[in-house]
């Protein structure tokens, strides 16, 4: 990690900084590319959109150790991105090829790649949470010092999962940053009109949990917030729940009507637009605008090569079928 | 001459988890409970271990089924092999999403990067009053999800083989115990004893009829094949043991002999696994068939709490030698 930057006051070292933009610029430019091949009818797949939420995720991930582990949702490119999993091998999931991370056989709500710590991708609400605790236990139980990360919306704050989780990974102080990102719906419904507290941080309470609510488009805030997180997670201080305030700038599935989310939210969502933010804030700390412009160059490279690798390649066998769903193969 | 030694099905049980626990560092157990400082479980089935091994891999944990088997998927996919007591089958009705969409699913969603070596135990039946929420046999439920493994015993040392390769399994594996047999004795089975998965075992052979049946009926269809076979009538008697995956050949293989079979088990015969077993029967055998096959379940009921109803929901000997009878008609 470059040292170049003087610890003072709440900057985060701008190499930090760098490789959080990195991640949200591969995240923001992977999520408009989809929209954009989903729009000329390229791809024809159920999209959950992350605009809105990508540096929030790109900010927390970056606080992780590559053997982390991870469990996101449906809504998880941002997600998986940030945590590392190789453009190509996500693409070609996505599109159901037999190069896909998981053989196209999860598909985009169902990616896994656990050598980048992608451990669970979980299409229903809540669920991630159980199972973060029982990858933090194990954690706890090997010894090995890994934290868990799951990620999740506002909505999920409402399912029974989310209580059983939070109370277990609170009792036995388990090493889990439970990371709500707050994008203000849950499918077509507001939070006010959704959830009895105001801030998913006054849940916390409930389960004697550390809590803190951050600006998660704010990048230093969103990185210092998930640092702490780590630290005590790996201490063995127990589990953190991190609510991040972000929007969701499009509907709950792209294409979906969002006439239901009022114009001053989302003129409020461009004004806080924390991708832009993020190229500001790295201008403002005298990085060159060629080494910005480099990332977003290498970027678009990666995602090209992977799109092309993954509508060029061939789906899988028919008698995959059989393979996966027991250790043993399935007789013909 | 001594006496062979005898183990009750809940000794059973614990010399299974206490071989698996002293022979493979990764298997860990969760549940309500369990701990010997909360009694060693309901039915006393993990008594002694958390004083063996200690609270940390026998741990007790919060009423909260879906966190129980959620943190045991978490921890599977790790590579660990998590015990998970669920102290009634009816109680997996609130952790189904955990069982259905993430244990029995994970490995073939992540094209074989992840499994879930996970091992559920829970228990249940009917004819010991505990109504309607606490006594259901839900295996056809699970048996039908691709990916889950189910099993069930009908003795003791059964139960300790069969458990012990369930948790050596790589895959989800559901271990159905019944409630009415924790204190049923049986002979003990040697140290290291193992039955193993998807291989249903023929009791008792004979010419006539076979009966396919597992858990708690094998030794009430076993009595009534005796006394048939007083009558003259020879009575072939399979234990499934492992009702899924299916063992189709050695089913197929004993009823080609007889031609005839009845399938027995304690869940209700709408739509259980009688109805797959013989239909799997009549699509592989049905031109040389004598008979149709006949199924014994228990009644299309709730289980009732007042012993005489809960005694006319479940299958009787009776019905079942009624059903062996009208095949050789």
């Amino acid at each position: 990690m470059g040292a170049s930057q003087p610890a003072t006051g709440a900057d985060v070292d701008v190499e930090i900084l760098l490789e959080i933009f990195r991640r949200t610029t591969l995240i923001h430019r992977t999520d408009e590319k989809f929209r954009s091949l989903l729009t000329a009818g390229t791809l024809r797949l159920v999209y959950y959109p992350v605009r809105g939420q990508e540096v929030a995720s790109a900010a927390t991930m970056t606080a992780l150790r590559p053997d982390d582990y991870l469990v996101t949702t449906y809504r998880g490119v941002h997600d998986q991105l940030a945590k590392g999993i190789p453009p190509k091998l996500l693409w070609a999931e996505f599109t159901g090829k037999a190069a896909g991370a998981c053989k196209g056989k999860g598909g985009p709500m169902h990616i896994t790649h656990p050598e980048s710590g992608v451990m669970v991708t979980t299409g229903i609400v809540g669920s991630g949470l159980p199972i973060a605790v029982g990858l933090a236990l194990s954690s706890k139980l090997k010894g090995d010092g890994r934290v868990t990360v799951v990620c999740f919306g506002d909505g999920s704050t409402n399912i029974g999962a989310f209580h059983e989780a939070m109370n277990m990974a609170s009792i036995w102080k388990l090493p889990v940053i439970f990371v709500c990102q707050n994008n203000r719906y849950g499918e077509h419904t507001p939070l006010a009109q959704s959830t009895s507290v105001a801030r998913i941080t006054d849940r916390a309470a409930a389960y004697s949990m550390t809590a803190v609510q951050v600006d998660g488009t704010d990048a230093e805030a969103t990185y210092r917030a998930a640092e702490a997180a780590v630290a005590r997670a790996r201490a063995g201080e127990g589990p953190t729940l991190i609510e991040a305030m972000t929007y969701r700038m499009l509907g709950h599935v792209f294409g979906s009507n969002f006439s239901y989310m009022p114009k001053a939210l989302l003129e409020e969502a461009v004004r806080e637009d924390g991708v832009p933010k993020l190229r500001r804030r790295l201008l403002d700390r005298q990085v060159a605008e060629a080494r910005i412009a480099e990332i977003e160059a290498a970027a678009d490279a990666v995602i090209a090569e992977a799109v092309e690798h993954a509508l060029s390649s061939p789906y899988p066998d028919p008698s995959e079928i059989r393979r996966d769903v027991l250790a043993q193969e399935i007789a013909a | 001459m001594s006496e062979p030694a005898k183990i009750s099905f809940a000794q059973g049980i614990n010399l299974a988890l206490d071989e698996a626990m002293a022979a493979d560092p990764s298997v860990f157990l969760l549940g309500e409970d369990i701990a010997d400082e909360q009694g060693g479980g309901v039915f006393k089935a993990t008594l002694g271990l958390s004083k063996k091994y200690g609270v940390e891999r026998v741990r007790a944990t919060p009423i909260s089924e879906q966190a129980i088997v959620g943190a045991a998927v978490g921890a599977a996919i790790t590579g660990m092999r998590p015990v998970a007591e669920i102290m009634f089958m009816n109680f997996l009705t609130v952790c189904m999403d955990q069982i259905v969409n993430h244990a029995a699913k994970l490995r073939f969603m992540s094209g074989g990067l992840t499994s879930v070596p996970l091992t559920i135990r829970c228990g249940t039946g009917a004819g010991v009053g505990f109504g309607g929420q606490h006594s259901d046999m839900l295996e056809a439920w699970f048996a039908h999800v691709p990916g889950m493994k189910v099993v069930t015993a009908s003795n003791p040392a059964d139960a300790k083989g069969l458990l012990l390769s369930a948790i050596e399994d790589d895959d989800p594996t559901l271990f159905i115990e019944n409630v009415a047999m924790y204190a049923a004795q049986g002979p003990a089975p040697e140290p290291g004893y193992k039955v193993p998965l998807g291989q249903a075992k023929l009791l008792r052979e004979g010419g006539d009829v076979t009966v396919i049946t597992y858990g708690r009926p094998v030794g009430e269809v076993m009595a009534v094949a005796e006394a048939l076979g007083a009558e003259g009538v020879g009575v072939q008697v399979i234990d499934l043991r492992t009702i899924a995956p299916f063992d189709e050949a050695t089913v197929l293989n004993a009823v080609a002999k007889t031609n005839r079979a009845v399938v027995v088990h304690e869940a209700v015969k709408a739509f259980g696994v009688g109805a797959e077993v013989s239909s799997r029967i009549h699509e592989e055998l049905f031109g040389q068939l004598k008979a149709p096959i006949r199924r014994v379940g228990s009644k299309y009921s709730p289980v009732p709490f007042s012993p005489p109803l809960e005694q006319a929901f479940l299958y009787s000997r009776d019905e079942i030698a009624a059903a062996i009878r009208s095949t050789l008609n």
